[in-house]
């Protein structure tokens, strides 16, 4: 969408690129094909060929009992699409739990992510000195691996943790409650919190100070100059983050795999559902899950393109 | 006077947020640092600084029982081939995105953008049962593809916008002067491009190394797995004993070559963050 504003190329008029400047763009498309053709064999391989699969396999169901031999049946009966249906059937209680969860934890961190992300971002771009160190400070909660990070909380809020000491409480964290999503949320925002303000920080240091200046003399309050200049101006930049963070929070699985544990019903993910039912041999549901999540996915993302104009294909050039 | 002193209120602000941001995103990890310093007899002690000082875990965590040398060297194979195949392999597609003119290239932009995004659960389900049956469950190419799954498409979109980023003037130089556009490429635009393709590479290696979900479903043997996956599930001597003074110390040890990057590298990184942010 962006490259269609781009300016036109020079043309060049040296002897060997006058066929290209006659025809433009044959010659390249030659040599794009070339180039780009590893990338998108590789892509075919390792996400288109799964995605199919995925379909492929969400049309199939476990493997019976044999009633001749008593024995398991190692061929899978083809169901159509009662893998999906199934969801509104009694099986789908944990489906409905999972996508309710993840839902629920992408709105639940996004919010104070992104207060806690813009207030980091006010800060940092008025801070004269130390800038490098806000910088290696706010990255480090970003660099640590999830998995790391998991443990870490589960340390902080173990019964005799120091989260409990700080409180005053002797909260359970990691047994099934609301507790232990309160504890997914607060490790979750912990981490990301800091890459939303890194993000609306690049959005902030573009706004060109006269503007300030400007509603300044014109008696503008602080308050005033937030809302009418810096909230517009940062909303492309802010647009991209949340659809960022939004993206990844519904995939969620490693943090309340290791916090809290797999098959934990308050925390359980439509990613983890999906792999513990694949990890269980019923790779039909499993990829029914999957697809639906990837579907979910795909809308969330959608919306943000085409109705909020989150321009995430960006072209400079 | 007045307006002096609000100035003076106003900056004191500042420096008192700047430190709640730092002291916010440090604590927890000065938590984890200290807590793997301790003995394990004083773990749940609360003082901020560990006495008497101790490296008792260090010496656990590398016990070959667990296994977690062995899962770094893992973590290193599979972060580290997957950086190269990401960047071998999508350098000459991002040029082309950038800067070559075809038939479908918005399209596959934003192919390749999306597939970045992709839930990683949806593609690991039935490649699980591909892999099972074709005996890759245990394996470093098991590890490697499916990482490579998300690794490529963010390679080529951080290096696509890097490259838009520089002078066109430069190849057209090369090219007028009778380069041809492979030898302009490398020549002239790989060694400006250098500081791109590193900041990719770290970006990539990240990510790499911090995946979790593909490193527990596609190896279960002990020997296969990755520092993620490994120290995650330490356990002590009972089932109910966790020894989170060793899993403190297995962190401190995973995370630190992720700081010592973020330290040296942390304009480039937070520049190839933004990069896609940035209007």
């Amino acid at each position: 969408m962006a490259t269609a504003a781009a300016p036109p190329r020079p043309a060049i008029t040296g002897p060997r690129e006058r066929e290209t400047a006659t025809r433009p763009n044959s010659g390249q498309g030659r040599l794009a094909v070339l180039l780009v053709s590893p990338t998108v064999l590789v892509l075919l391989l390792v996400v288109g060929f799964p995605l199919v699969e995925a379909f492929r396999q969400s049309l199939y169901g476990a493997p019976g009992i044999d009633p001749a031999t008593g024995f398991v049946k190692d061929t899978e009966p083809f169901v159509g699409l009662r893998n999906f249906t199934d969801i509104f059937t009694d099986h789908g209680e944990r489906f409905w739990n999972a996508i309710g969860n993840t839902t629920f934890f992408g709105v639940a961190t996004i919010v104070p992510e992104v207060f806690i992300g813009v207030v980091m971002a006010l800060l940092m771009a008025r801070a004269l000195r130390g800038r490098g160190l806000i910088r290696s400070a706010i990255l480090i909660p970003w660099a640590i691996p999830t998995a790391i990070s998991g443990l870490l909380w589960s340390w902080i809020f173990n019964v005799d943790g120091i989260a409990n000491k700080i409180l005053r409480t002797s909260v359970l964290w990691a047994t099934e409650g609301f507790q232990a999503k309160a504890a997914i949320i607060i490790a979750e925002v912990w981490k990301t919190a800091p890459f939303v303000g890194l993000l609306t920080l690049a959005g902030l240091l573009i706004i060109p100070e006269e503007l300030y200046e400007a509603a300044r003399i014109d008696g503008a309050s602080a308050w005033q100059r937030f809302v009418n200049i810096t909230l517009p101006l940062v909303k492309p930049s802010l647009t991209v983050a949340v659809l960022f963070r939004l993206l990844d929070a519904l995939r969620m699985f490693d943090l309340p795999y290791i916090l809290i544990g797999p098959r934990k019903s308050s925390v359980e993910t439509l990613s983890m559902l999906a792999q513990n039912e694949a990890y269980n041999v019923r790779y039909g549901a499993a990829a029914a899950y999957a697809i639906i999540l990837f579907g979910y996915v795909s809308v969330i993302a959608f919306v943000f393109v085409k109705v909020l104009g989150a321009n995430i294909i960006d072209s400079k050039g | 006077m007045i307006i002096l002193q609000r100035i003076t209120r106003s900056r004191l602000g500042v420096y008192l947020g700047v430190v709640a941001v730092i002291a916010y995103c440090l604590a927890p990890f000065y938590w984890m640092v200290v807590s793997s310093l301790r003995r394990t007899a004083d773990i749940f002690s609360m003082s901020p600084i560990p006495s008497p000082l101790s490296f008792e875990n260090y010496g656990a965590v590398f016990d070959p029982k667990l296994g977690f040398g062995r899962a770094l060297l893992n973590s290193t194979i599979v972060a580290g081939t997957t950086t190269i195949l990401a960047l071998v392999i999508g350098t000459t597609t991002a040029y082309a995105l950038a800067r070559l003119q075809f038939r479908f290239k918005q399209l596959l932009l934003t192919a390749i953008i999306a597939t970045a995004m992709f839930p990683t659960v949806t593609l690991a389900v039935p490649l699980l049962k591909l892999f099972t049956v074709i005996g890759w469950i245990n394996t470093y190419e098991g590890l490697i593809l499916p990482t490579l799954s998300f690794a490529l498409p963010l390679a080529v979109w951080n290096l696509t916008s890097f490259f838009q980023q520089m002078p066109r003037d430069l190849e057209n130089a090369a090219m007028i002067d009778g380069c041809t556009r492979g030898r302009a490429f490398r020549l002239v635009i790989l060694p400006i491009a250098a500081p791109g393709v590193l900041t990719t590479a770290i970006l990539t290696f990240f990510g790499a190394w911090n995946e979790f979900l593909v490193a527990v479903t596609f190896a279960n043997r002990p020997d296969m797995q990755t520092a993620t996956a490994a120290t995650s599930k330490f356990t002590g001597a009972t089932q109910f004993d966790t020894p989170f003074g060793t899993q403190m110390a297995a962190g401190v040890i995973v995370t630190i070559p992720l700081i010592v990057l973020v330290l040296f590298f942390q304009r480039r990184i937070v520049a190839g963050l933004a990069a896609g942010a940035e209007k």
